[in-house]
């Protein structure tokens, strides 16, 4: 039961290939703009037609090329949040819902649910952008929807609202208990609300598991890049326990096998640490023609590990370090468990 | 002075009556077909929809004469098509009010229809995506959102094509001829009473079109939005 998705569509020389499953949690598509995650959904709904494969909801087939079967997103039954809400400038929060559900009215209960009783008279004009998702929210599932489909909700907000509106949608969907795809490209976000998330990137979604798996052990060097890891390279194996990265012109010593004979190679900006520990294996590099870059709470510095070689970024809170102009080390230590290793 | 006052004593009003009529008729008519068509053309692929524009936008581009002289091809109780309306319906065109009516409606037909996908184009396409995830039918998403979104260009729309169906001249005269009391409308009456030159008439005629016109205009415009003064 639930949402499954296998389907191409060829657009130009853009190729859309997803293949995902969704069952009754927050499935997460993490890619940056114009990777296809909106087209995906899209699809999803019946707004736009595959070339071929096959979706599923809950048993019924909305789609299925080899069959001939394209249902009109009249009969979907799908919840499709846009991301500026799409609600209809000629009516009201109240009309805008009725219309969802055949024209009956609406009780007060409902409005009050969604915390828009006092404005159900106005103009979605006049309505402030947190209003709008709120009504857009009870537009959709007035439909009564068997699955949610939330297009980058939240990201016409203002950072302070978005925090907020953001536990708001999680704390409905979560009592809604329904099938909710949610596309978003921003992975803090996606951490927070989902359950199982994949990435997507130039049209092809794959591997869609547990949020916290994605970021912790990503699958490819591709996923490592979306999830925030930002140093990624190529590698080459050396020896069983040992790469070599020849961008930043340093051998590195793993934890484990490395498992291919080239891949790649990815260490994320926070797992540098200022001091070394016996009980793990570390490797050390060098950090050379440092750059320091102030953030609010922590410093982002950008150095060589070897001479004329590429940029390695290292993020590091200013409780630990207080003022790296003075005191930045000449060398880091990487725990040899922190390194990931890509086969692609 | 006292020559006007004898003008409007012996003044028939029937140009005025038979343009208003044919107007009215025409816009009715206009208004829906150009909304239907309209709709039709902006689901098309960009070939058909070039194609279809441009056959629909034709009437505004060539002579209303020649508009005209088409439409009595078309009409004349000796074709088929006049002959199949005659025979069957009892209806004929040719030198008929019917036929003020359907030069006026050929004639301003692209102005609606134009103004008509014009708005529908502009409409949010995401709109009409949400009111389909919403299981809401095609009919009522036409009715209840896409026209009422597009309600500012569709009133322009119909204001323009009323003003020029009230105005044909040449295609009418053409198709309906100037039988007073029948088709006689007020610019055909201009026409005439200039040849005559009766300059007292034509001016009379004139300046009541021109009231028309304005009175409608400004009336339209004020049921309209409330729109905010701009610059």
């Amino acid at each position: 039961m639930g949402l499954e998705v296998d389907i191409k569509k060829k657009i130009g020389s853009f190729e859309l290939s997803v293949s995902f499953t969704c069952d009754n949690v927050v499935t997460a598509i993490l890619g940056e703009s114009g990777c296809g995650k909106s087209m995906t959904l899209k699809c999803i709904a019946g707004i736009e037609t595959p070339d071929e494969g096959k979706i599923v909801l809950n048993g019924r087939v909305l789609y299925d090329s080899s069959k001939k079967i394209n249902l009109s997103p009249q009969k979907r039954n799908i919840g499709y949040m846009f991301q500026d809400y799409a609600l209809f400038p000629n009516m009201t929060v109240k009309e805008n819902i009725e219309i969802a559900q055949d024209g009956r009215p609406i009780d007060i209960d409902y409005l009050e649910k969604f915390n828009i009783a006092e404005i159900s008279n106005l103009y979605p004009s006049q309505l402030s952008g947190g209003q709008k998702q709120r009504t857009a929210m009870a537009r959709m599932l007035a439909a009564n929807p068997e699955v949610i489909l939330l297009d980058e909700p939240f990201a016409a907000l203002d950072s302070h609202m978005r925090w907020k509106l953001e536990q708001e949608v999680k704390r409905i969907i979560e009592k809604e208990k329904k099938p909710t795809v949610f596309v978003s490209h921003n992975r803090d976000e996606v951490y927070r609300i989902s359950e199982y998330a994949g990435v997507m990137s130039a049209g092809i979604l794959k591997n869609v598991m547990r949020t916290k798996q994605l970021f912790d052990n990503p699958p490819t060097a591709e996923a490592a890049i979306i999830s925030g890891c930002k140093n990624v390279a190529r590698a080459v194996k050396t020896d069983e326990y040992k790469v070599n990265v020849a961008d930043w012109g340093i051998e590195l010593d793993t934890l484990v096998p490395v498992p291919f004979d080239e891949g790649y190679i990815g260490v994320r900006a926070h797992s540098f640490s200022l001091t070394d520990s016996e009980s793990v294996k570390n490797n050390s590099i060098y950090v050379l023609n440092p750059e320091i870059v102030e953030e609010p709470f922590e410093w982002t510095i950008s150095f060589q590990a070897s001479d004329g070689y590429e940029r390695l970024q290292w993020k590091v809170s200013k409780e630990v370090l207080r003022n790296p102009q003075e005191e930045i080390p000449g060398i880091l230590y990487i725990n040899a468990e922190k390194l990931m290793l890509f086969n692609e | 002075m006292e020559a006007f006052l004898f003008f409007i004593k012996g003044l028939d009003l029937s140009p005025l009556i038979i343009s208003l009529k044919t107007g009215i008729v025409a816009t009715i008519i206009c208004f829906f077909l150009g909304l239907y068509l309209a709709a039709k053309v902006v689901k098309k692929d960009s070939g058909m929809r070039a194609f279809l524009d441009g056959l629909l936008t034709l009437p505004m581009v060539i002579p209303p004469t020649a508009v005209g002289f088409f439409l009595l091809l078309i009409f004349s109780r000796r074709r088929p098509v006049g002959k199949l309306l005659f025979n069957v319906f009892d209806i004929s065109v040719v030198q008929t009010w019917a036929g003020c009516v359907i030069a006026a409606m050929i004639i301003a037909f692209p102005l609606m229809y134009r103004n008509a996908r014009a708005a529908f184009e502009q409409v949010d396409s995401e709109l009409i995506y949400a009111a389909r995830t919403l299981g809401i039918s095609e009919k009522k998403i036409f009715w209840k959102i896409i026209v009422p979104n597009a309600a500012p260009g569709i009133r322009s729309g119909t204001i323009l094509t009323f003003a020029r169906a009230i105005g044909e001249y040449g295609a009418t005269s053409m198709l309906a001829g100037n039988i007073a009391g029948k088709t006689g409308t007020i610019s055909q009456k201009i026409a005439m009473v200039i040849q005559d030159g009766d300059y007292m008439a034509a001016g009379f005629w004139s300046i009541v079109v021109l009231l028309i016109a304005f009175v409608i205009i400004v009336g339209v415009n004020m049921t309209g939005t409330k729109a905010k003064r701009k610059w």
